[in-house]
């Protein structure tokens, strides 16, 4: 458990690093390859990963409470297992 | 003492994790900007009904920006559950219950950052569950790539229903971390990986394992550290249409194993309408000390179909209509969305009928989206 939460914060702690990092020293200068007005198709909403809260959130309830497995989704949840 | 010590070492990490990050976002250079998510409210009709269990309710979010840099949000759901499902009446009586749970979340942009802060509470009668929030994402290299942090503090209070003298805890931590990528005009991908630990009572007061034929309360282990990474690719096809894909491993200390896959497709037609049609496999192995009718004294055991072997193949649809639009004002859509689902447990015995357990479940969300 403490290991777990040991090894979490040190991830947390190299990518805040990472970021910071990024941000204080200048990021290193990288072309984007897909500018800003090729990536039209990127911004229809039919090529986000989320695109409805609530019914994201409920679907991720009914598989959280019914399947071993869960996380790395991007939905928070809460409550118990009763349903 | 010795947790304590830890708690306030954890704390303290946390505190310098902040530190670093505000340090690191308040450095940045450059002029773009992210975008605060937009002004929305949303109302939703949501349905289970598979395995003796039906569990319905509304559910609402509003979202309002405050000011150029800051947006808050409030959500209120309810789940209207009446349980019949085999655990309750192989073993005890049909029963009803609701739970109300209360969200209330702040977005923050900064230049090419965003920062949420969330919590929510959610009560039923024999459980509490409330949860702390801190997300952080950063755009990089021209707004191709988007990393994102965040960490999640959970804490339940569990009891039992006609049973005072019972009470316990439960504490949850998850980390997260994530990079999505733009790759091409067409196709973005994304990673997320995730560590969960908990840490209590991680069981039901109410659930009853076998060993040697005869019912026992469950017995759980009081802790759980888990993993999961999910790779998610969305690609365009041309004709406004596109294709998403996703694959999930999971693993965690019980021993359980999980894959999830799924693939959709999503199309227009004319202007007003989109539809979305997806399949989703999912398959896990058994917990260690789960046992259909465990043959021998163990510390631990369960008979949690949950944490057995089991897998479940899902197809689904959704619809969105745009019923209402003024350019630049506001724009209201109304959508509804169908799963069927089915189970198929592998060791988990119907002890009605000697046969091994399945059943179908459908899950049905009428819902209204309206930004401004």
């Amino acid at each position: 458990m403490r290991k777990l939460a040991r090894s979490g914060a040190a991830l947390l702690v190299l990518g805040a690093t990472l970021l910071g990092g990024c941000s204080s020293f200048s990021v290193p200068t990288v072309e984007p390859w897909v500018k800003p007005y090729e990536r039209e198709r990127l911004a229809d909403p039919i090529m986000r990963f989320s695109r409805s809260s609530l019914p994201e959130k409920h679907i991720e309830h009914v598989r959280d409470v019914r399947e071993g497995s869960r996380g790395a989704t991007g939905v928070q949840g809460g409550g118990c297992g009763c349903n | 003492m010795a947790a304590t010590r830890a708690a306030l070492s954890l704390w303290r990490r946390l505190a310098a994790l902040l530190g670093s990050l505000l340090g690191g976002l308040l450095a940045i250079g450059g002029a773009r900007a992210a975008d605060l998510p937009e002004d929305m409210g949303e109302g939703l009709l949501h349905v289970y009904n598979g395995g003796g269990v039906t569990a319905a309710g509304p559910a609402f979010l509003v979202r309002k920006s405050v000011a150029d840099r800051f947006s808050l949000t409030g959500s209120y759901y309810m789940d209207a559950v009446s349980n019949a499902s085999i655990d309750v009446v192989t073993t005890a009586s049909k029963y009803k219950e609701t739970r109300h749970e209360f969200g209330l979340s702040g977005d923050y942009v900064y230049r090419d950052s965003q920062i949420t802060l969330g919590g929510s509470t959610s009560h039923e009668p024999d459980y509490t569950a409330n949860r702390l929030s801190l997300d952080i994402s950063q755009e990089m290299f021209g707004g191709m790539t988007t990393v994102a942090l965040g960490f999640t503090r959970g804490s339940d209070k569990v009891g039992k229903k006609d049973s005072p003298e019972f009470a316990d805890t439960a504490r949850h931590w998850q980390y997260r971390v994530g990079i999505s990528q733009i790759l091409s005009p067409r196709w973005i991908m994304s990673l997320n990986a995730e560590a969960l630990s908990d840490d209590g009572y991680l069981g039901s007061p109410y659930r009853s394992a076998l060993v040697f034929g005869a019912a026992v309360p469950e017995r759980n282990p009081r802790t759980r550290s888990a993993r999961a990474v999910v790779l998610r690719v969305n690609g365009d096809l041309g004709s406004r249409d596109a294709m998403h894909a996703s694959y999930r491993y999971y693993t965690d200390t019980w021993e359980i194993k999980g894959h999830t896959l799924e693939v959709g497709y999503s199309r227009y037609f004319q202007e007003a309408w989109l539809a979305d049609a997806y399949l989703r496999y999912y398959t896990q192995d058994k917990a260690s000390f789960y046992s259909d009718n465990a043959q021998s004294e163990t510390l631990y055991v369960s008979r949690n179909r949950q944490l057995s072997t089991f897998n479940n193949a899902a197809i689904g649809a959704k619809v969105s209509w745009l019923w209402r639009k003024d350019p630049g004002k506001y724009e209201i859509k109304v959508n509804g969305a169908y799963e069927f689902v089915h189970f198929n447990f592998k060791d988990f015995t119907d002890v009605r009928t000697g046969d091994k357990y399945a059943y179908s479940a459908s899950i049905l969300q009428l819902y209204v989206t309206g930004t401004f």
